[in-house]
């Protein structure tokens, strides 16, 4: 309804046009996070403190940072962490949220209530607050920050799930399978969960971008990946303290975060218009 | 009417005891001994013990649950370890400066946003309108830890225009308010937009166009008021938003609020303070969005939440 891609409706090809841009910068972004060891310059932890704070140069593309390491090689070895915590939060959340959002929607009565009232209290707080509060508590650190980032996005999921389920349940070709003996799992894993992939996919676009962006937030804040294994977030941090002398420090990080989102909306947009189109 | 507010307070009841009650159980999270947590491992026995009695952490579970509860009653939430005070006095203290930041963030929201989304909805389809889409990508795409930093670049350092950090003054609340306010912007520029192509199409527009108003007035009285419901529900929803936002651009701007408060108390493993920020900060939440829902019932009686 409110999409990027209904924005420039003239023509297919400017509907198409985003998704495009968006999959470019996502497979860019895939191949140099899986080839940075080949295409790394030097090594993202190496330090050198004779060649801290160089600008950009031929030598170090992005220039370094205050301990004399390359930040290009960093930003690269950044987007392993960012897709690494992107793609198991929205796999685990996704998977936990299909489980939850089917025994509900399935099973309606006290077990949806039960469960439901569960989700309300989780969403009833802002989602990086209750990263935040995770992440203080457990102590910072990967592990600890997809945690985190499950246990608060799996909700979304389960009410989606939970709504497609309801939907779906009064189908005919649903009734049919019940009546010839069908088990609520076999179902719901048969019949139901092939509808229920287009709008998970479209979820997991955008909680991957989120995802994205809470990592960065909670490794600025120096509750998320710990030095000096390189995170866009944690490098955005540091270089905030260098801001008068080396801004290009907090630059490419940035760039990179921003670009990663940018990407994972235009795409989320293209497929949600895609599904919407095909309702229709 | 009366009936509605009453069963949307009732709804609201759970999510609040559900909010306390995992607020509650942060504590509890801590790996370890939380005692020696907050304490570091060189305090003494007999502190540890005094502190694990303060704190009520020797009692079974549900009785530590109860007077969590009692304190809470009566606005307890227990004492901070490092500012050696109440924690619902800290709170108070620094509460109203990030209300401040939020309002202006939200103010700096809705100045940017209704003149775009106006424009390019009024002129959709030209370059004001792909103008209008660039924002709305890149101020949706854009980190706020990021855009802080950039923004004091620009605005602070090269033209020295607007202080660093800080606050006091007005000028030093705009690059915070901008900061926070800019992913607003970029979302309710789209609705607008959105909901304004909507509108335009229905038939009162045609009347009024019919009565021979001008397209300004149109556009202005007719259309932007009718779009108005959905935006306001971001509004709300937003608000709520720019209230947790508030952790990361307090840090950047180094802004006296419970933002920053979150994040000392976190820093110097104050569970206490952690938990009394979350619960203020998640509290508003909830009540902002109970009135959001209220407000949009009052503008549209045509909603119903009883069905």
């Amino acid at each position: 309804m409110y999409s990027i891609a209904s924005l420039t409706r003239e023509s297919a090809m400017a509907n198409r046009a985003p998704v495009a841009i968006g999959t470019m910068i996502l497979l860019l972004l895939l191949s140099l996070a899986l080839l940075a060891p080949l295409l790394a310059p030097y090594s993202p932890t190496e330090q050198n403190l004779e060649m801290d704070l160089l600008a950009p140069s031929r030598e170090h593309l992005f220039g370094t940072d205050k301990l004399g390491r390359d930040i290009f090689s960093r930003v690269l070895y950044g987007a392993r962490i960012s897709l690494l915590v992107g793609i198991s939060t929205v796999a685990v959340s996704s998977l936990i949220g299909l489980f939850v959002g089917s025994v509900s929607g399935y099973l309606g009565g006290r077990t949806d209530n039960l469960l439901m009232r569960l989700v309300d209290v989780l969403l009833a707080f802002p989602g990086i607050l209750l990263a935040i509060a995770f992440t203080a508590v457990l102590g910072p650190g990967l592990n600890h920050v997809i945690l985190a980032l499950c246990l608060i996005g799996w909700t979304g999921y389960a009410r989606l799930v939970r709504g497609e389920i309801l939907a779906l349940r009064e189908r005919e070709y649903i009734h049919a399978a019940k009546a010839l003996g069908g088990s609520p799992a076999r179902i719901v894993r048969l019949h139901m969960v092939p509808n229920l992939l287009p709008p998970l996919l479209i979820q997991g676009t955008f909680g991957m971008a989120a995802a994205i962006l809470a990592e960065g937030s909670l490794s600025f804040l120096g509750l998320g990946v710990q030095p000096p294994t390189p995170s866009w977030g944690a490098m955005l941090s540091e270089g905030r303290q260098f801001l008068l002398v080396a801004p290009h420090l907090t630059t490419f990080p940035g760039l990179a975060i921003m670009l990663t989102v940018l990407g994972l909306n235009l795409v989320g947009d293209g497929l949600r218009d895609w599904l919407e189109k095909k309702k229709k | 009417m009366r009936r509605y507010l009453l069963s949307r307070f009732l709804s609201f009841l759970p999510s609040l005891l559900g909010a306390l009650t995992l607020v509650f159980f942060l504590i509890h999270l801590v790996p370890g001994d939380p005692v020696e947590a907050m304490l570091g491992e060189t305090a003494s026995a007999s502190d540890k013990e005094a502190l694990r009695r303060e704190l009520g952490l020797d009692e079974p579970l549900w009785k530590q649950y109860i007077s969590y509860l009692q304190g809470l009653a009566v606005g307890d939430l227990g004492r901070s370890l490092y500012y050696h005070g109440e924690v619902t006095d800290l709170i108070l203290l620094r509460f109203p400066a990030t209300l401040e930041l939020t309002l202006a963030a939200m103010t700096a929201a809705i100045l940017l946003a209704f003149p775009l989304g106006i424009l390019a909805a009024w002129k959709s389809h030209t370059w004001m309108d792909r103008l209008a889409l660039l924002f709305s990508l890149f101020g949706l795409a854009m980190p706020n830890f990021w855009l802080g930093p950039l923004l004091i670049i620009v605005f602070s350092i090269d033209l020295g225009l607007l202080p660093v950090s800080g606050s006091g003054s007005l000028t030093h609340l705009v690059l915070p308010a901008l900061t926070l306010g800019t992913a607003m912007a970029a979302l309710l520029t789209r609705m607008i937009r959105s909901s304004l192509l909507e509108v335009i199409h229905e038939d009162y527009i045609q009347a009024a166009r019919a009565k021979g108003l001008s397209e300004r007035k149109v556009w202005l009285k007719h259309a932007l008021r009718n779009s108005l419901l959905p935006v306001i529900t971001i509004l709300g929803l937003q608000f709520g938003a720019l209230l947790a936002g508030s952790v990361i651009t307090e840090t950047i701007f180094a802004w006296p609020g419970i933002g920053r408060l979150t994040i000392e108390a976190i820093q110097t493993r104050d569970y206490l303070l952690v938990q009394g920020c979350v619960l203020a900060i998640a509290v508003s939440y909830l009540v902002i969005n109970l009135f959001t829902d209220v407000l949009y019932r009052l503008i549209d009686p045509r909603i119903s939440y009883g069905k």
